[in-house]
């Protein structure tokens, strides 16, 4: 691990006012930054903890929604009475990541922020357009399982690794930060990650120095809330695919229905036509095979990861048929 | 600079003994690409030609008494044991949060102490493997483990005993799990499936693990 300076954060403000000087980063949970500092992945002369502010409460909001802070640990979130009750989806996926060791404490801020687990980009001795800019895709031509097959380009084709964002995703949160100047805003989720394009580096909207205070959850909408991962071990393993899924269905009749995934791209993945195909689409074969094709008309393998193409149609469908029994 | 902030001694060096410094640091290339775990490169390759950062003062609440410490801020809570502290019990396994050999209590909750800095913990109890025993008595589990052979070589037996009881912990406060049917459910059963999804998180490559879940379900006090 290279050298830091270590500091206590006194404010959001105060935080974001160090985390604008380059070389200085934010620890929360620290179970993925120190891991990527340990390998010299993340080299920061400066570290600034803001494990004792108060942003570790999940409240009621007006509207009949959750807010977040930004430190609550994902074991708490998962365990919540509300979030159980309201946003299984959520639960489900928080529940579906890790081990009960690291949920204990990562946070939520920092599960946001986590960073892909391509192999090239942890091993420093290879080319990484995310670690290291210009410097070329490792994984194109290399062992590419568990890469992306939406949204990709030719200068970085890592996945997003989070479950919870999936469910964040399809329950369309808003991020709220705060920056220097102690100003607020939210972030639609939608609008939080980009893809990769020429920058994979930049990973989020958030600016320089701009600091998530909290996750706000808009009240649940109607329907079955599931999450579904599929993965290379029954636990404790990132997905290859998953899906979070809220299905409003009756009869045999879908009403409504949000579908995001996981594993498939550099963000939680979301297509609003696959969702239109469903709305007042009888739940059989033909319309979960619409909703796939629409999800994956776009969808392109580099090889090792050819077979999440077939995988995830047949996993939506799946999620589609469990959603909408009656 | 505010009073949160650790003043900086310049001059002073770093009192941290990195051990396994620069440890096989050639080799890492293809150690990286297989799916080995990456246990080999224990600390981290360390920079010998950086100056040392300043160090540190940290007061842990280690298994009932106050240990203040001088560390340099990388520091990990597993190293700050083992190394500073001489409890050895813990054990460095992955060093990076994939084993569980490594964990402890942190305010009665488990965590995997490589992946978490000393100087974070400043104030906080700290329970590892050494604070169980009262004298000879051990606590139930260490008893249920010797008791049901939940072990072979022993490496990362610390680790499961801890992590078994902040499991414990967990289930009787109503922590749903990834298996649990029902999340409304107040406290799900722990079946075997239960118990093995919730361990997750702790290796054991004797595959020791049917024994550990009977440890586990005795000291519950379950029928195993």
């Amino acid at each position: 691990m290279k050298a830091f300076t270590y500091q206590r954060a006194d404010s959001t403000a105060h935080a974001a006012a160090v985390a604008f000087k380059p070389g200085t980063k934010i620890i929360a949970g620290g179970t993925n930054l120190l891991d990527l500092m340990k390998l010299q992945v993340e080299t920061p002369s400066n570290l600034v903890d803001i494990n004792r502010l108060p942003l570790d409460k999940i409240e009621d909001t007006r509207d009949g929604g959750l807010r977040v802070g930004a430190l609550v640990r994902n074991s708490d979130l998962a365990a919540d009475a509300r979030v159980r009750q309201r946003y299984g989806v959520l639960s489900r996926a928080l529940l579906a990541g890790a081990s009960a060791q690291l949920r204990n404490k990562a946070t939520t801020g920092g599960n946001l922020l986590q960073r892909t687990r391509c192999y090239y980009f942890y091993d420093i001795t290879k080319p990484c357009n995310k670690r290291n800019p210009g410097s070329g895709c490792a994984a194109l031509a290399g062992f590419n399982r568990i890469h992306a097959i939406l949204g990709a380009s030719e200068h970085c084709i890592a996945t997003h690794p989070s479950d919870m964002a999936v469910a964040m995703q399809a329950l369309d949160a808003n991020v709220e930060t705060v920056n220097r100047e102690g100003e607020s805003r939210a972030i639609p989720i939608a609008e939080f990650y980009r893809l990769p394009g020429r920058t994979p580096e930049i990973e989020t909207s958030l600016k320089p120095g701009e600091i998530i205070t909290a996750v706000t959850l808009p009240p649940p909408p109607p329907g079955v809330q599931i999450y579904r991962k599929v993965r290379d071990r029954a636990s404790y393993a990132f997905a290859l695919v998953s899906v979070a899924a809220i299905v409003d269905s009756t009869q045999g009749r879908i009403r409504s229905a949000r579908l995001a995934f996981g594993g498939l791209a550099h963000r939680p993945w979301r297509t609003a036509t696959a969702e239109q195909t469903l709305t007042n689409a009888p739940a059989n074969t033909t319309s979960f095979n619409a909703a796939a094709d629409a999800v994956l008309h776009n969808a392109r393998g580099f090889g090792g990861n050819d077979f999440k193409i077939p995988l995830t149609q047949r996993t939506l469908h799946s999620v589609l048929a469990e959603t909408t029994r009656t | 600079m505010d009073e949160h902030e650790f003043n900086a001694e310049p001059n002073t060096p770093s009192k941290v003994e990195v051990t396994r410094r620069t440890v096989i640091e050639t080799g890492t290339t293809a150690l990286l690409l297989t799916t080995l775990p990456r246990a080999a490169l224990a600390a981290g390759p360390v920079d010998d030609n950086e100056p040392s950062p300043p160090v540190v003062d940290v007061e842990l609440q280690i298994n009932g008494h106050p240990h203040p410490l001088t560390v340099d801020p990388r520091t990990t809570l597993l190293d700050a044991l083992r190394e500073h502290l001489a409890l050895t019990g813990s054990k460095k396994g992955c060093d990076h949060g994939q084993c569980g050999a490594c964990t402890v209590l942190v305010e009665g909750r488990r965590i995997n102490s490589c992946l978490t800095l000393a100087v974070m913990h400043d104030g906080q109890s700290v329970t590892t493997i050494e604070g169980l025993a009262l004298g000879d008595n051990l606590h139930p589990m260490q008893a249920a483990f010797v008791e049901h052979d939940g072990f072979q070589c022993g490496y990362c037996t610390s680790g499961q005993i801890c992590s078994a009881i902040g499991m414990l912990a967990e289930s009787r406060q109503g922590m749903p799990s990834y298996v649990t049917a029902d999340l409304m459910q107040a406290a799900a059963e722990l079946t075997d499936a239960e118990i093995r999804e919730r361990m997750s998180g702790n290796i054991c490559r004797c595959a020791a693990y049917p024994n550990i879940v009977a440890a586990i379900k005795q000291t519950a006090g379950m029928p195993t």
